[in-house]
């Protein structure tokens, strides 16, 4: 038997076969049905061609690590309708951190031999650590566990999000849109596929299979170029073509993501909103990978400053929140991996965004002396640019091959 | 004190820009409160209508006006 197995959204192949299989569940909402039988074995029929084949024991894994979260957060909701111990939330929520842990530091441990896992993993922690926490608030009240699980294993967004939250899928997925409205959303999810397309298959193959490699190339044959730090021009190259990679690469995912899920009558939020044209860094995480920023704004930042505020344990609000920055920026950058360059890249961007929030203030104070009109604008999108590539440039691991290998 | 005018008040202190008359400004929008202001705004919601408010409760779409949030308030009550 032939070994079969497809990666989201990486050929012709997987998008006629998706296309084909997306056919029964367009025409049952177009006319206001949604087949939940064919849905689910459609759904498993993805699971099975992304984890199955010669990927299986990406397929053990996922199976393993569902089986996990599904006990522990039933085990939760159970625990929460009776009683509310703040030591049991935080022992639910470190368990529900821990498999992903594992797996971040297994080849740290292990010197890169061994990679438990499965591709998706980070993005489904985010999905089961969110729901125990709105499970503790009581904002959501009636656990159903096969949405949870249809919430899960809700293929289109598995493998790199966009990380959409349990109560917004819900009612999505509980109520069918009229005719009118499911052919708005048919008209979106078009034009979000082949902006897709044109993102990942021209730009991001321009960007990043074109040129990435000899910029990357002419970067490293300059390793002694300014007294062994390796700064050249080949190098500031590579940092604008990587960030630009960057982008079209992951926002053309995420819109391949977001247009199968409008498909199915899912609106799957959006991930990217036109990054570069920011203002200033805060701006700019509110248009960069959105549902990654904003759940981290949601779960970590405002959690944290709700906690030190209401305990008054530090009474300084601007220190609670420069705090609060360094905390959930250095957790970004630990999620992203254990590496050098990830955890100083989300220390550069908690200082930037410290930095610009004492700006910010000195602004607002000096209102009538700082001049504002589309120079100083124009100079303070360039200026966010600039910062935000080379934090990619960081991001990107160059400067790892650069200066230590 | 009316609801409102006590909302009003806690806005008004957090923005430092008077919102009596702006009950359906959006209050996102336009850069008056970030997520620092807000969790503030949550704790003296808290304080003086003696609402439990959680932050998962808290859908930006759904408290981005002075009206909202006042309508918020008294369903939670």
């Amino acid at each position: 038997m032939p070994v079969i197995n497809l990666q989201p959204y990486s050929s012709p192949r997987y998008f006629l076969i998706l296309l084909l299989g997306l056919l029964p569940i367009m025409i049952g909402l177009y006319h206001g049905k949604r087949f939940r039988v064919y849905e689910t074995i459609f759904s498993l029929v993805f699971l099975v061609l992304t984890f199955g084949g010669d990927h299986w024991q990406q397929g053990v894994a996922l199976i393993i690590y569902i089986a996990y979260q599904f006990i522990l957060t039933l085990a939760y909701v159970h625990y929460r309708k009776t009683r509310n111990q703040t030591g049991v939330f935080v022992g639910a929520v470190l368990l529900a951190i821990l498999p992903l842990t594992v797996v971040k530091f297994t080849p740290f441990l292990a010197g890169g031999k061994i990679t438990l896992g499965f591709l998706g993993i980070s993005y489904l922690t985010f999905k089961t650590v969110q729901v125990v926490m709105e499970v503790r608030d009581g904002t959501i009240k009636d656990f159903d566990w096969k949405l949870y699980l249809h919430f899960l294993l809700f293929f289109p967004t598995i493998s790199s999000g966009p990380i959409d939250r349990y109560r917004r899928f819900k009612k999505d997925y509980e109520t069918i849109p009229d005719r009118s409205a499911y052919l708005e959303d048919l008209e979106k999810a078009v034009h979000y596929l082949f902006l897709g397309f044109f993102y990942k298959f021209i730009l991001g193959y321009l960007f990043g299979t074109l040129w990435l490699p000899s910029l990357q190339h002419w970067a490293l044959m300059q390793r002694h170029a300014f007294g062994g730090l390796g700064l050249s021009w080949a190098l500031l190259g590579y940092m604008y073509d990587y960030s630009m990679y960057l982008f079209f690469d992951f926002a053309g995912y995420s819109l391949f993501a977001i247009a199968i899920s409008y498909f199915m009558g899912i609106k799957t939020p959006p991930n990217f909103n036109k990054p570069f044209a920011a203002g200033n860094i805060k701006e700019f995480w509110n248009r960069w990978h959105m549902t990654l920023s904003f759940w981290f704004r949601d779960f970590i930042f405002m959690r944290f400053t709700f906690w030190f505020m209401k305990k008054r344990w530090i009474k300084n609000r601007i220190r609670i929140s420069q705090i609060a920055y360094l905390v959930n920026f250095l957790i970004m950058g630990f999620w992203h991996g254990l590496t050098w360059y990830y955890i100083v890249y989300g220390l550069f961007h908690a200082c930037a965004i410290i930095i610009n929030d004492i700006w910010l203030r000195y602004k607002k104070k000096h209102q009538a002396q700082i001049p504002s009109n589309k120079f100083t604008k124009g100079f303070s999108v360039f200026l966010t640019f600039n910062v935000v590539c080379f934090s990619f440039l960081i991001f990107s691991g160059i400067l790892d091959k650069l200066w230590f290998m | 004190m009316t609801d409102t005018e006590k909302v009003v008040s806690i806005l008004n202190d957090l923005t430092g820009e008077d919102l009596g008359g702006k009950l359906d400004e959006n209050i996102f929008a336009n850069g008056l409160l970030d997520s620092m202001a807000t969790v503030q705004l949550l704790l003296d919601l808290e304080d003086q209508f003696d609402v439990d408010v959680p932050v998962s409760e808290f859908d930006r779409n759904e408290w981005d006006t002075p009206n909202k949030i006042v309508a918020k308030v008294a369903a939670l009550k």
